[in-house]
């Protein structure tokens, strides 16, 4: 299962209405470490196929009108939304295993 | 049983990967247990000093690095470390989620962090107004008012960065002149959208739920001032966090892990190369080529333990 690509269009169908938690990664093209996020969260999603929580990507370029609505100031910005409400929240590049021992408190 | 490998490199930056290159090449069962790819250098927007490559960005530039590592069997995994303890002739890393890995040689290459300033509100605010990383997080303060704090190459570099993005950037500096290219600092000046505070520290930085001012304290009078913003750039330079190491090898004042030559540190077996190291200059070309003679340097190590007579290095036999 690759990661969900979340835009203005899908946020509130795939992030806010989802069944099951949505971790968020919001980032950008001109971000380094942002980029260097990318295989970690490929990886991320593998890992997590078929439990209960979607791993979802955010560009904030290209919808900045949910980067203000979520009040993004710094990036890599990472989001869990469980029920529409953002239950956690951290910036700065994280390792797998932080992004999954995270998770699996929450599933 | 915890995983084996020949080698275990720390770091996955210019250093580690090209360490992961060079040691897979020689067969030598390979791990680079990393935060990140690419380290510092991911940060850079663009690379114009590393050669073959005219103008590179910095991360993309590590992926190249990682692919080719990848392309020989090295294998990666993203796990921060805890600790590395020598047993007998192993070595033995716990990382922070608890996994252990095993090696009979380790390779050093976390390089640097940025570093904090220490005052009250830089915590509680880090992502909501202050930020570390000029590139990354500029475009979010368009039409803004921000402050970069530092004097040396990479504040001015981001001061230059966002005064074309925001309203206004202060330029915090403690001391009269900036360390940095004279060319920089000669547009830093002349930028009319640069209010610089100079012989000024940052004492505290306040807001409710995000950044709303920082009080600034005059290094000579003591005089305190408040400015009001909407984020702070903080650009003080790196450190070294040497928390996982420092029981194991000899570092210096700055926490940096002292190398010989063949970039070994004060324990048979354990590496060390790049910007973790006492090497003078922080430059990619240079940690890819401290990098390369570390894994030289352990492979021969590796070959010794193993009783493997011929060793053969990248210049031949010897």
């Amino acid at each position: 299962m690759p990661e969900i690509k979340l835009t203005s269009a899908n946020f509130e169908e795939e992030a806010l209405k989802s069944t099951t938690p949505v971790l968020v990664d919001f980032w950008a093209e001109w971000c380094g470490p942002c980029k260097a996020m990318g295989p970690i969260m490929e990886q991320l999603a593998q890992e997590m196929e078929g439990k209960a929580v979607k791993i979802a990507k955010c560009n904030v370029d290209e919808n900045q009108d949910l980067a203000q609505k979520y009040e993004i100031m710094s990036i890599p910005a990472f989001k869990i939304f469980k029920n529409g409400q953002v239950i956690e929240e951290w910036v700065g590049a994280q390792t797998l295993d932080g992004l999954k021992s995270k998770l699996e408190k929450i599933i | 049983m915890p995983e084996q490998y020949d080698l275990i490199i720390i770091g996955g930056g210019p250093a580690g990967l090209t360490a992961g290159i060079y040691a897979s090449r020689r067969n030598l069962k390979t791990l680079i247990l990393t935060k990140d790819i690419g380290g510092q250098a991911s940060g850079a927007s663009w690379v114009e000093n590393y050669p073959g490559f005219d103008k590179v960005n910095g991360y993309e530039l590590m992926q190249k690095f990682q692919k080719q590592a990848e392309k020989f069997a090295c294998q990666f995994k993203y796990e921060e470390i805890n600790k590395i303890e020598k047993t007998n002739n192993h070595f033995q890393v716990k990382t922070a989620h608890g996994n252990e890995y095993q090696s009979l040689a380790i390779i050093l290459a976390f390089g640097k962090t940025p570093s904090n300033l220490d005052v009250p509100g830089e915590k509680e605010f880090t992502g909501k107004g202050v930020a570390y990383c000029a590139t990354c997080d500029g475009p979010l303060f368009k039409n803004k008012i921000v402050a970069v704090v530092g004097g040396g190459n990479s504040a001015l570099e981001s001061a230059d960065y966002l005064s074309k993005i925001a309203q206004k950037v202060f330029l915090i500096h403690r001391r009269e002149e900036f360390r940095g290219e004279a060319i920089l600092i000669e547009r830093i000046k002349k930028n009319p959208n640069i209010d610089l505070k100079l012989n000024k520290t940052v004492a505290e930085i306040k807001g409710d739920k995000f950044v709303k001012s920082v009080v600034l304290e005059d290094v000579n009078t003591k005089a305190k001032e408040e400015l009001k913003l909407d984020g702070i750039f903080i650009e003080i330079g790196y450190m070294v966090d040497a928390s996982a190491i420092k029981d194991l090898v000899k570092i210096n004042d700055k926490n940096e892990i002292i190398i010989d030559e063949s970039c070994q540190t004060s324990l048979a077996g354990v590496l060390a190369a790049g910007d973790v190291t006492n090497i003078k200059f922080k430059q990619i070309v240079i940690s890819a080529a401290e990098g390369a003679k570390a894994a030289l340097t352990a492979y021969k190590y590796i070959q010794d333990i193993k009783g493997t007579k011929e060793a053969i290095f990248d210049w031949g036999k010897r």
